[in-house]
């Protein structure tokens, strides 16, 4: 089994043989080259980059939101909980993404199981600690108005849990893009393949600013969607500052 | 499984092949990865570190502390040292560079969270008794910002310690980063053993600064029913 990234065999590369001179020197950042290989190089990335990137977040944070829900209800379980994902947490990216490989081979589902991972931590435990911080007065007027616990979950906690919600999967999400860049060296895809093409090319830097720019911009955009999703989602905490 | 056996082998082997030349060795690497991301890490500490305390000793400049964490979050350290190569050209100096990029924002964003974080009530009293501002910082703040401040540095460290593995894609050799880069003369078992040695030197990295952590925590801290867990928002923890 290779374990190597599969660089493509694709010239879509400046260096030496291109015809175009400010690729031939390799200067800093050749406009032409970006606009030829935007729809068959760096597109494509970007757009798997953001799949990759969704898939991982929405598994991450179902897998979460079940744990730290069994974890509000029954106190217990957050140690082990919090242990296991702080372990997955430290592991380096560089090294779980290989560990996986030989049990999962060389596919997307490696890269998500390993993206996951990451997320656990930061969405388990800003779940648990919002929904803990709801005032416990507010827990009792929810039961004073006659809802059963349930109710009171979904209609009083989580609610109020959410801006801790929301800021964890914005901490989740940038991170995932982060590290996906280096799933690219197991699963064939997403923004780190232009970035490690461009290093195996003679380090052709046009390549690797725009990728890398591209994976900076993609997280700050990210990060920006979802402050405003925050904003949308609980327009009350805006209220009264 | 027999893959994992075979990169047990390896590792007992030191980092060696049979039948194949001479190999940098398994301690060779990891002594190298650790030297690298020391530096790196002293580099960040020693520009972060005083930031971060003025900033929070004043009390101003929150914007720039937090959005700085923020701001940090969104940069995948691949891209950080595909920026740095293309600049830099391969080689020692772009890698700390870009280490020292990642490593310098928790550093800040701690340290400010932590002292500006410390009870007015108690600076004040300090303030009364004479203290001046900096013996305030030295003496009050300081110690009491001390775990929240080392986390940032544990954060940073380990931030620094996966990064550095991850500098061998873009062609800085002289990690255990390399062993992964090459997996034509090291083979599966090796790039295994490799991942396993990665994996177990951070979990390493962690407990012990986690233990230096514990250690540098005043008693009145510890005693006081443990420590209060990290704001939610706070940017404490971060993986690369």
């Amino acid at each position: 089994m290779i374990l190597a990234a599969v660089h493509p065999v694709i010239p879509n590369f400046g260096g030496g043989s291109s015809a175009f001179a400010c690729e031939r020197a390799n200067r800093l950042f050749c406009p032409n080259w970006v606009s030829r290989n935007w729809g068959t190089v760096l597109w494509p990335a970007l757009r798997q980059h953001i799949v990759l990137t969704v898939i991982a977040v929405a598994i991450g944070f179902v897998i979460s939101m079940a744990l730290a829900l069994l974890a509000y209800r029954r106190g217990w379980l957050e140690r082990p909980v919090m242990i296991l994902t702080s372990i997955l947490y430290t592991i380096p990216s560089l090294a779980l993404f290989e560990l996986l490989a030989p049990a999962t081979g060389l596919t997307r589902a490696t890269a998500e199981i390993a993206l996951v991972s990451y997320t656990l931590l930061i969405l388990f435990r800003n779940t648990l600690t919002g929904l803990r911080e709801v005032p416990p007065e507010v827990r009792d007027a929810a039961r004073g108005m006659g809802m059963g616990s349930t109710q009171s979950l979904l209609r009083v906690e989580l609610p109020l849990a959410a801006p801790a919600i929301i800021a964890g999967l914005r901490i989740a999400t940038v991170t995932v893009i982060s590290l996906a860049t280096v799933a690219a060296l197991i699963d064939n895809e997403g923004l780190g393949v232009p970035i490690l093409t461009a290093i195996s090319n003679e380090v052709f830097k046009t390549e690797l600013i725009v990728a890398g720019a591209m994976a900076v911009a993609l997280a700050l955009a990210a990060d920006a969607l979802l402050v405003l999703a925050q904003r949308v989602i609980t327009p009350w905490t805006r209220v009264g500052r | 499984m027999n893959d994992f056996v075979e990169a047990f082998k390896f590792i007992g082997r030191n980092g060696q092949i049979p039948g194949a030349p001479h190999l940098p060795t398994l301690v060779h690497l990891t002594l190298e990865t650790l030297k690298i991301a020391g530096i790196g890490i002293a580099i960040a500490t020693a520009i972060g570190l005083p930031i971060g305390l003025w900033l929070g000793h004043i009390d101003r400049g929150s914007f720039v502390a937090i959005n700085l964490g923020n701001i940090w979050r969104a940069l995948p350290s691949l891209a950080v040292l595909a920026i740095g190569v293309a600049f830099l050209g391969l080689g020692l100096r772009n890698v700390e560079l870009a280490l020292v990029v990642l490593a310098v924002p928790p550093i800040i964003t701690n340290a400010y969270v932590a002292i500006s974080g410390v009870e007015r009530d108690v600076v004040d009293a300090a303030r009364g008794m004479g203290l001046t501002g900096f013996q305030v910082l030295m003496r009050v703040e300081l110690p009491l910002a001390v775990p929240l401040i080392f986390a940032g540095i544990r954060t940073a460290a380990l931030f620094v310690v996966s990064t550095t593995t991850i500098a061998a894609l873009t062609g800085y050799s002289g990690s255990l980063g390399d062993i992964i880069n090459n997996e034509t003369s090291y083979h599966l078992s090796g790039v295994l053993g490799a991942a396993i040695c990665i994996a177990a030197l951070a979990l390493l990295v962690d407990l012990v600064l986690s233990a230096v952590q514990r250690l540098l925590t005043p008693r009145g801290l510890r005693l006081g029913g443990g420590q209060k867990p990290a704001p939610s928002l706070a940017p404490v923890t971060e993986v690369a």
